[in-house]
């Protein structure tokens, strides 16, 4: 068969133009311009759905040792109910339930919203247990957002809701 | 016959390479050529890696300096490195357009298609692992996108990609990356590699030298005059906006601005599952498997070698006969193409004349027997000057598209299907010429067929054609369907040639008297 080296050559251009093209356009904008990512992120397990109770000298004594312990805590645990509030409008809202079999795992939040740089006044609310109506966790923060700033919502029990 | 619309884009696609580049058309070697951009990306990695340092603070560093210091080497290969594994991926993509188009994915071939879709998600996931070790924007977005998406398997515990957000990444994440891209995915990709080939013999991993002179000089241009670069390093604190995407690699990350992680993996895993039926999808009925007839059988192990499927095995004796081997056909494995009978000595037409022939190895849709009877008749019925008998291939043109009156078009399951003596037979009993056809040259749809037919004439595989049999009156020109007017004419030029020869002949006779 015969060959054609001119062409060939062609080919290797067609061929690596292409490859050099797709290896880098056309270019993608994830975020954009002007815009910020509020992203509300935390790991939670929710409070116990019925409280723990507290076990009696003599129910203690009927147990074998290794079992004996002050308190006795029912697994299921509440799911969690978190909204964000940006300017007075909802943001981001969900209800997580517990994972497990039983109900009793902690919950993994992860949401994120783009919103447009500038001031923004934020009110971040989470109610983890469900014997407590309402939020019994509220936090609210004004922050100046610049383009492509990422703002991160994090939660501790300890501290609760914190903006880094 | 109509050409399936995917194929007819295929064969002109063919076609446009085979004047370019002959048998060293890319589309023939798209597998072999993959395995030689892998070995670039290997080459160019392992001196990428002498100069890498796998830490959150001195990847980029280190990238940079390989990429500007060095420009000159360090650079040069970083380039080939990332163009080199976009090729492959281009192969591969154009590899299974190419067996889906020509329809070489079903019945015994399902294996290797099955096979060869996950190992697609395995080179890009390697180039994934290879795009975070940069360590910049780029890797950023993707760190979390590929975080996103672990988090939706329901086999992680807590959120991968709230690390990505608390500034929880240590060296230590490196430290597994560099595994993973360096040692644990190549292993995987190569063991998946044998898995995929598995069912297949003669298998070739090196493209022709002209073919691979030609992509290493092609990708050595593109790096010089587009080198690799990186975008700003990796900042976790701001998002990524704007970026260069390797769509070889990366195109699944812009779904996840739209969708959520789980629908993308519905969406992957969807077509990844289709991709894998499609061999089974109509369901077809397979042609029966060669069987071997150990009365004629005297275990030469020619088959064996011949077939391209694996399909044959030899082991010892089982009939007490003196010979030592004997063959036997895993129908699972055979494709039906005949090649082994065109291999057997014993498919012989001189043998048995007068009773019906018996070959060591045949075909139950299309016996030798059927063959002999086949072309004596068909010799019988042409008229004419020159009379020619056209060999062809069920895959290739249709060769009783060529029937007149002075020529005969007999199609067999393979070329590689015809026994070298048929030729002979057919030239001592009346037909002037004899054309072989098939698929393309340099191409077959049962991988060796035209290969092992060409070697076999020209006397450089067994059974060879004997020495003695006027070369002159045979040709050998191979088509696809669309090749109707590269067929004819060729058909034309070789009846010219025999006109040629019968009147020279005719002359001699008449000096003689």
């Amino acid at each position: 068969m015969r060959r054609n080296y001119a062409l060939q050559a062609l080919n290797y251009l067609i061929f690596m133009a292409l490859i050099g093209y797709f290896s880098t356009s056309p270019a993608y904008r994830h975020l954009p311009e002007g815009e910020a990512l509020v992203v509300l992120a935390f790991s939670h397990a929710g409070q116990h759905v019925e409280p723990c109770k507290q076990v009696s000298a003599e129910e203690l004594a009927k147990l074998p040792p290794n079992m004996r312990r002050p308190t006795e805590c029912p697994r299921a645990r509440s799911p969690i109910k978190v909204e964000l509030l940006m300017d007075g409008e909802p943001l981001l809202k969900t209800v997580a339930e517990p994972p497990g079999l039983f109900g009793d795992g902690g919950v993994d939040i992860f949401l994120d919203a783009t919103v447009p740089a500038g001031k923004h006044h934020f009110v971040v609310r989470m109610n983890d247990s469900v014997r407590v109506k309402g939020y019994n966790y509220t936090y609210e923060q004004t922050v100046e957002l610049k383009p492509a700033q990422l703002l991160f919502i994090d939660f501790n029990p300890e501290q609760g809701f914190i903006f880094k | 016959m109509q050409v399936p619309p995917l194929k007819r884009i295929y064969l002109a696609l063919e076609n446009w390479f085979n004047y370019s580049f002959g048998s060293w058309n890319p589309l023939y070697h798209l597998g072999t050529l993959t395995f030689f951009f892998f070995w670039v990306v290997l080459i160019s990695g392992i001196y990428l890696f002498i100069f890498f340092h796998g830490s959150l603070d001195g990847a980029y560093a280190s990238v940079d300096r390989i990429t500007h210091a060095q420009w000159y080497a360090g650079g040069i290969m970083r380039s080939l490195h990332r163009y080199a594994s976009d090729a492959a991926v281009g192969c591969i993509l154009l590899h299974m357009f190419r067996e889906f188009a020509l329809d070489r994915h079903h019945g015994a071939r399902w294996y290797s298609w099955f096979t060869g879709v996950p190992l697609l998600w395995m080179v890009v996931t390697l180039g994934i692992t290879g795009y975070w070790l940069v360590w910049d924007r780029l890797a950023q977005y993707i760190a979390i996108g590929s975080a996103h998406l672990m988090d939706a398997l329901p086999i992680f515990f807590g959120s991968m990609a709230r690390n990505f957000l608390e500034g929880a990444l240590s060296d230590r994440f490196f430290i597994l990356i560099e595994f993973l891209h360096l040692l644990g995915q190549p292993m995987l990709l190569v063991f998946a590699l044998w898995f995929h080939v598995r069912r297949l013999s003669n298998v070739s991993i090196n493209p022709p030298r002209g073919l691979a002179v030609g992509s290493l000089l092609a990708l050595l241009a593109l790096s010089i005059v587009k080198p690799a670069t990186s975008h700003e390093p990796a900042d976790l604190t701001t998002v990524p906006q704007l970026f260069n995407l390797d769509w070889f690699y990366l195109n699944i990350y812009p779904l996840l601005d739209y969708w959520s992680a789980g629908q993308v993996w519905v969406l992957t895993i969807g077509i990844t599952l289709l991709l894998m039926l499609l061999p089974w999808l109509p369901p077809r009925k397979a042609g029966p498997a060669a069987v071997v007839d150990l009365d004629y059988c005297d275990g030469c192990k020619q088959c064996f070698y011949d077939c391209p499927f694996d399909a044959i095995s030899v082991q010892a004796r089982s009939d007490g006969r003196a010979h030592e081997h004997e063959v036997t056909v895993e129908p699972a494995l055979c494709a039906a193409c005949g090649i082994c009978v065109g291999a057997c000595h014993s498919s012989n037409p001189f043998r048995m004349a007068d009773k019906e022939l018996k070959s060591g190895i045949d075909m139950p849709q299309l016996p030798v027997q059927a063959l002999r009877e086949k072309t004596k008749s068909r010799l019988a019925a042409l008229e004419g000057k020159i009379k020619i008998l056209v060999f062809g291939c069920e895959h290739g043109f249709d060769v009783t598209r060529l029937d007149s009156r002075e020529t005969a078009g007999i199609t067999l399951l393979c070329s590689g299907m015809l026994p070298p003596t048929l030729i002979e037979y057919a030239l001592r009993n009346g037909a002037d010429g004899v054309m072989v056809s098939g698929c393309r040259h340099a191409d077959c749809y049962f991988r060796f067929g035209n290969r092992w037919m060409e070697q076999r004439l020209a006397g450089e595989r067994p059974p060879v054609l004997r020495s003695r049999v006027d070369r002159r009156r045979i040709t050998i020109q191979g088509g696809a369907e669309t090749d109707q007017d590269v067929v004819e004419a060729a058909l034309a030029r070789f009846r010219e040639r025999l006109s040629g020869l019968v009147e020279s002949e005719d002359d001699g006779k008449g000096e003689d008297r």
